[in-house]
């Protein structure tokens, strides 16, 4: 172990139990049988139940789940043949390509979110002179979220192949491999560790969506993210605390799998 | 050599669908930035520059400079600024603990890094509702800084941590052999070399930081208000879709300016570090 001056070691862990105050009060407080959190009132367990009775809670779930899943799957397909044309080819406006890619990772969320329902309504204007019409919900949700998710599969997928040339691909070639068997013996067993990746980090994406999800959603259509912002502006409830413990439970836990399963490179997806 | 079939069936599909949902959506915002509010969540012509002139100062009733909007501008950017700094100064010094330590405990402290930063970002930001509210702290602009900063830090610990991870030592001892104080063998053997992740760190923070309507919304208040809040009011209570999106391409316009100065200093390689 490389030396490490006390001060910097106090500092890291102060700026830890900086990061996990909140989260450790926010379980706490979700066994607090008291409606308003600010004294202990003894332990309860009865948001947890107040929780799993809520209709619209497993429905937000169902939503999240739902687009979470589909929008990651859309998402690692377009993603990743982009990181491989990216990594395979040689593209004339490759910087521009990349800015492209970079945009909308970098622009900020309420930007894409307004812009986006404002396209909407544009279109759904095109389609009314159509005799045709369309609410927001499922559907614009789900194209929202891909939009944001490409770019991050794209880059993972591409920076995950950068170390290895297309000489391993035309070595396979030369050996008698037919294009379709080069890419399937040798250029996706190295692209795949880069593809879950990049699917990994679009489905917590997805799931952590709540701005482009707010302005895209509608009225009738919700997710976790978007349930717990108008119930919190409505004032606390002691069930989002349950939510919330829950939340980090399942985050810990998917963390921890992916971790392990990632093992061999660096942890951080 | 990349045919055009080649390039349509690799990168074309993604490209399309990101001009389709991106670049169309943004030239939609532009033409409504330009248009007039004819009722709520409703614009028509005509045509006018009446959004932009609020945006930069004016009254729209009065016909004069007011400047309301341009205080807002001005909080956006210090309150991000400053948030980036803290996080700068709570981060940096975390970044080399972190990488100093041996590989299990390294992977450990990323993992406790981590968790934090894949837990939703509401609850990360409501949770502060929670402890701040006894000393009544909430709403307050104290409390919006704690909430970015707690919520971007993690943004900000990672590239550089993979700078630092990087560092050649040997340029510090050959510093600290050559007499340098430790400050001066630091500045000149380590600091340029975390250059990279620093940059990258503090793009990561500021701009979500400078773009945020959430941790305002949930923690600030109404005094407190962020370019982020003014955009959200235009698509929701207030519903004036054009000043809104004159507001919100101001924000996409330096965001996209900064990426490309950043771009041109830091080039091809610099961009892709960003994610």
């Amino acid at each position: 172990m490389k030396r490490t001056h006390p001060a910097l070691s106090a500092w890291a862990w102060l700026v830890y139990a900086f990061l996990y105050l909140p989260i450790v009060v926010v379980i706490v407080f979700s066994f607090n049988d008291s409606r308003f959190g600010a004294t202990w009132a003894g332990f309860t367990t009865k948001w947890y139940g107040n929780l799993f009775a809520r209709a619209d809670v497993r429905e937000a779930v169902a939503h999240t789940l739902e687009i979470a899943l589909l929008s990651t799957v859309l998402s690692t397909l377009l993603g990743t043949l982009v990181g491989l044309g990216l990594w395979r080819y040689t593209i004339r406006f490759r910087t521009g390509l990349t800015f492209l890619l970079v945009m909308p990772i970098v622009m900020p969320d309420v930007v894409m979110g307004v812009s986006l329902l404002m396209f909407y309504a544009f279109v759904r204007g095109l389609l009314e002179r159509a005799g045709w019409t369309f609410d927001n919900g499922f559907w614009t949700v789900l194209l929202a979220h891909v939009t944001f998710q490409i770019s991050y599969v794209a880059l993972t997928v591409r920076s995950r192949l950068a170390g290895y040339g297309r000489d391993l691909e035309e070595a396979a070639r030369d050996l008698g491999a037919t294009g379709l068997k080069s890419f399937l013996h040798v250029v996706l067993p190295l692209a795949t560790p880069g593809v879950l990746a990049g699917a990994l980090l679009a489905f917590t994406l997805s799931l952590d969506d709540f701005v482009v999800t707010y302005f895209t959603s509608g009225s009738g259509f919700r997710t976790l993210p978007v349930l717990i912002y108008t119930n919190v502006k409505r004032g606390i409830t002691p069930d989002i605390n349950a939510l919330s413990a829950l939340l980090v439970l399942v985050t810990v836990v998917a963390i921890i799998t992916a971790n392990a399963l990632l093992r061999p490179r660096r942890s951080v997806p | 050599m990349l045919s055009v079939r080649r390039f349509l069936n690799t990168i074309g599909p993604g490209t399309l669908w990101l001009v389709a949902f991106l670049v169309l959506p943004a030239l939609v915002m532009l033409a409504y930035s330009f248009l007039t509010r004819v009722d709520l969540a409703r614009v028509g012509p005509p045509w006018t520059l009446e959004s932009w002139q609020r945006v930069a100062g004016y009254d729209a009733l009065f016909q004069e400079w007011v400047g309301d909007n341009v205080r807002v501008l001005w909080r956006s950017v210090w309150v991000a600024g400053l948030s980036t700094l803290l996080c700068v100064l709570m981060g940096y010094p975390l970044a080399f603990y972190i990488a100093r330590q041996d590989a299990r405990r390294k992977n450990l402290l990323l993992l406790l890094l981590i968790i934090p930063f894949w837990t939703n970002f509401l609850i990360r930001v409501y949770a502060w509702i929670l402890i701040l509210r006894p000393f009544d702290l909430v709403p307050s602009l104290a409390a919006t800084f704690l909430g970015m900063v707690y919520a971007f830090v993690p943004f900000f610990v990672l590239p550089v941590y993979s700078s630092v991870e990087k560092i050649d030592w040997r340029l510090l001892e050959a510093a600290e052999d050559l007499g340098a104080s430790p400050v001066r063998a630091f500045l000149a053997g380590v600091f340029p070399q975390t250059l990279p992740g620093l940059v990258a760190g503090i793009i990561l923070t500021f701009i979500p930081a400078l773009g945020t309507f959430v941790v305002s919304d949930i923690l600030g208040g109404a005094k407190t208000a962020l370019v982020g809040n003014v955009i959200q009011n235009q698509f929701g209570q207030a519903g004036d879709w054009p000043y809104g999106s004159a507001l919100s391409f101001l924000l996409m316009g330096v965001v996209l300016l900064g990426l490309w100065a950043y771009a041109r200093t830091a080039g091809q390689k610099g961009l892709e570090e960003l994610i």
